[in-house]
């Protein structure tokens, strides 16, 4: 997902018997179904652990644009191009409302940034992958944006007013997103050439596994997640939303006559879904880690962008102030 | 070519080719409303070149289609003014580009509501409403980074420096101008000088810049005489796809 293995208090869930009065009725608001505004009472790791999350999801949505934007000015038609942008923009404004929404927890965008820079906060690992055909602008489109959905549509509902607000926008636009991709995926796959459709085939087969990790490894033991669902702000298990996600995704690819890369992918009558195989594990804590194929492009690109733009940000607070200055003269 | 068609190529191709300059700078603006709005603009840039390019290619009535025109001509069919295919370099020289630009564009599209080809008056009065957005935005911006600290004051006399020798292609004169002139299609260019000069002279001054003396305009963009080597490399990224893969649809 855009937020993959947050790190809690570590500490496992405590009973609603053992709370301080101040959490029991906090939690006792959760269940409920009560919405978490900022001015609210919430425990410390609730917020500390929020901010993480809300953090990792802005900061993919930024560091997302980029493996998009390395297309926006090879897009082969206009209208692909406008499409292609838009979508990019769109993220651009995700991060926007999440930034925002992150802010209400007492933390600024600028201090968010300088986390990403130095490592210290974490973006999903599949935007350290490379797009290197046009079939992966559909690819991307129709796996990445598909699984993100999976995640996002449940969040409309977490327990944390200011992101479940935000995520309802969010999902508007996510699933226009989907669609678009699918499209570029149908012109290429079922109805274009013999190149277009090995394009095709490739960025499935280099997508489909890193897209599977999205979710996250298997949670069921994890003492993060478990906390994480008793406050609402991770609603199903990594490996329900995988599986979920492998369910839907296995017939549209049969639609455009793709193969999923998996020999043991089939459909099992008895659970009535499809049986699959595990991503590498390892290959995802590398790239968690740093040592994705594109780890050192993005955060080098994130970086130079913000240090080339500081003369920007200076002149326009510079400028802002001279003009307050000057009308306080003025009287 | 038919003067027509020429004359919508130019004003095609000054959208298609700003569009793609300021598409580049997606995902790496200085700031996050920055990336938001330069996408803004590129998107509405490339509309513009779709409803300019479309309607050439219906003048022409060559089979060919507004994606044709823009991803299977070379460099010498181009008809944009230098200025636009200049390389971003950096945020300020964007932005100086940029309001040269719509500081032009702002009468010229309000004269062209006026023009005797109804397709022309739609296409520009859709094209101002968004052209009237843009001079506002990127005049403040010229502003408050001419203003704002020393540093960037020189970045941005530096940027006007570098595009003012090309401010002047806007202007000149040629048969294409003269025939869209005599047939009520179009103003001479050179009518708004004195309108776009005041948009500049005034913003520029209270962005403390100063222009150069110098009167000397590069030119050869708009007529396809002569571009510069930097067009040929935008046009290699922009239509690989369509020259790697001929005939195919996307």
């Amino acid at each position: 997902m855009y937020a993959q293995q947050v790190k809690s208090t570590g500490k496992k869930v405590v009973s609603l018997e053992e709370m301080s009065p101040a959490d029991r009725d906090f939690q006792e608001r959760i269940n409920r179904g009560e919405k978490i505004e900022p001015k609210d009472y919430m425990p410390a790791a609730y917020r500390t652990n929020l901010i993480r999350q809300i953090g990792q999801h802005a900061h993919s949505e930024i560091v997302g644009q980029l493996p998009e934007g390395n297309w926006i000015t090879r897009a082969p038609t206009l209208e692909r191009k406008a499409n292609l942008l838009a979508k990019v923009q769109d993220e651009a404004g995700h991060g926007l409302y999440l930034y925002c929404a992150a802010e209400t927890l007492g933390v600024t965008r600028d201090e968010m940034f300088e986390m990403l820079h130095e490592g210290k906060m974490k973006y999903s690992s599949i935007f350290n992958y490379p797009t290197l055909t046009w079939a992966d602008m559909g690819a991307v489109g129709w796996l990445v944006d598909g699984a993100a959905i999976m995640n996002q549509v449940p969040l409309q509902r977490t327990s944390y007013g200011p992101y479940a607000r935000a995520m309802v926008r969010i999902c508007k636009e996510e699933s226009f997103h989907q669609r678009q991709g699918y499209h570029i995926m149908i012109k290429m796959a079922k109805e274009g050439t013999e190149d277009q459709k090995r394009m095709a085939q490739d960025a499935l087969n280099r997508f489909w596994y890193p897209a599977l990790m999205m979710f996250g490894p298997s949670d069921n033991d994890s003492v993060h997640s478990a906390q994480s669902m008793a406050w609402k702000i991770k609603m199903n298990t990594n490996d329900e939303l995988r599986q979920k996600f492998v369910d839907e995704t296995v017939p549209q690819a049969a639609y455009l006559g793709l193969t999923i890369p998996d020999e043991n992918l089939q459909w099992n009558a008895e659970t009535e879904q499809y049986d699959y195989s595990e991503p590498d594990w390892n290959e995802f804590h590398d790239v968690i880690s740093g040592n994705g194929p594109c780890n050192t492009e993005r955060l080098g690109a994130r970086r130079k962008a913000w240090d080339d733009g500081a003369w920007v940000r200076e002149a326009m607070m510079a400028h802002a102030e001279k003009k307050a200055q000057r009308k306080a003269a003025l009287g | 070519m038919k003067p027509l068609f020429e004359f919508l190529l130019r004003q095609g191709d000054n959208a298609l080719v700003l569009g793609h300059r300021t598409s580049e700078w997606c995902g790496t603006a200085p700031a996050l409303e920055e990336d938001i709005a330069l996408a803004n603009t590129a998107l509405d840039l490339i509309g513009q070149t779709q409803l300019w390019l479309g309607y050439a290619a219906e003048v022409e009535g060559a089979g060919r289609s507004a994606d044709d025109l823009a991803y299977l001509r070379d460099v010498y069919d181009f008809r944009n003014i230098l200025m636009l295919e200049v390389p971003n370099e950096d945020f300020g020289r964007t932005v100086m580009r940029q309001f040269l630009f719509d500081a032009f564009q702002v009468p010229w599209l309000t004269a062209l509501c006026e023009s005797a080809d109804e397709h022309i008056a739609a296409i520009a009065a859709k094209s101002l409403k968004e052209a009237l957005y843009h001079l506002e935005r990127s005049a403040e911006t010229v502003v408050a980074l001419g203003d704002g600290t020393d540093d960037s004051n020189k970045r941005m006399q530096s940027a006007l420096d570098v595009l003012w020798p090309y401010t002047g292609e806007h202007f000149l004169q040629d048969d294409v101008d003269n025939t869209m002139f005599k047939a009520k299609i179009a103003p001479l260019p050179v009518s708004l000088k004195p309108e776009w000069e005041s948009t500049v002279r005034s913003t520029l001054n209270d962005a403390n810049l100063k222009i150069t003396d110098s009167t000397f305009a590069h030119s050869g963009g708009r007529t396809g005489f002569r571009h510069t080597e930097h067009l040929g490399h935008m046009l290699a990224t922009m239509q690989v796809l369509q020259r790697s893969y001929p005939g195919a649809t996307w």
